[in-house]
């Protein structure tokens, strides 16, 4: 199951793109329907980060495995201005945009993983995994 | 893909028919607020069921538009949160402040009846 799929993120249509494709692969992953929406939802957000402050960026979606471990792996990648202060980004409620600020901290509570790196300047670079809950279903 | 707008005595129901784009949720918003006056409609509907993701746009538009048609003088019921999407709101931190809700078409019906006939 090496599946890589990548999607330009240019406009706000392609928002939804990232999240039916993701949503697709999660789906083949075998994660249930309540993950399904959180890994969609969560896709969203960042999808829609790139959209609202970098203008253009990817998103590209993989499958992880560690040990018997499979999750799915969501990079959200910008050439955008890049994050000053992540510590601050990643609190609820804070935005510089026109947003409810909730997009960023929201995505990583919907997901097991969540790291970001950011250089002013250069662009932001998000990576998120979700793990499928052997039991859970 | 644009949102039916359809008249039920004195309701305006609109149902969503598939995902929306931002594009799309701003301008059924826009067609909302303004169609209110054109049956003095008391009460609106908006059917989110085919909806499989809220996300934090999608929740301030809905929220800035049952606003909106209130400062016009009628009621917006939200119905048909999937209970996958009302989970991943609350995990999100997404409210829908001010706004009522109803299960599924019917629930609102009868609930736009109560606000608006009674008293």
């Amino acid at each position: 199951m090496a599946e890589e799929e990548c999607i330009p993120i240019d406009s706000e249509i392609d928002i939804v793109t990232a999240r039916q494709r993701g949503r697709e692969m999660a789906a083949r992953l075998g994660f249930s329907s309540t993950e399904l929406t959180l890994i969609a939802t969560a896709i969203s957000e960042v999808a829609r980060n790139i959209v609202e402050y970098a203008s253009d960026g990817e998103i590209s979606l993989s499958v992880a495995a560690q040990g018997d471990k499979r999750g799915i792996v969501v990079i959200a990648c910008d050439n955008g201005p890049g994050i000053p202060d992540i510590k601050l980004a990643m609190q609820d409620g804070y935005s510089t945009g026109k947003s409810l600020g909730l997009g960023l901290p929201g995505a990583k509570r919907l997901m097991d993983e969540f790291e970001i790196v950011s250089e002013v300047g250069k662009g932001t670079k998000i990576t998120m995994k979700k793990w499928v809950q052997k039991n859970g279903r | 893909m644009s949102v039916p707008i359809l008249k039920q005595g004195d309701y305006l129901i609109a149902s969503i028919q598939s995902e929306l784009s931002d594009a799309d949720l701003l301008k059924l918003r826009d067609d909302l607020v303004r169609r209110v006056s054109d049956f003095r409609t008391k009460g609106v509907i908006v059917d989110v069921t085919v909806l499989d993701v809220m996300d934090s746009f999608a929740t301030r538009t809905l929220r800035a538009m049952a606003h909106m048609i209130m400062l016009r003088g009628a009621q917006t019921i939200i119905v048909g949160i999937q209970p996958e999407v009302a989970f991943s709101m609350v995990q999100l931190g997404l409210k829908l402040e001010g706004v009522e809700t109803a299960l599924d078409l019917d629930e609102g019906l009868e609930l736009l009846d109560r606000r608006t006939k009674r008293g």
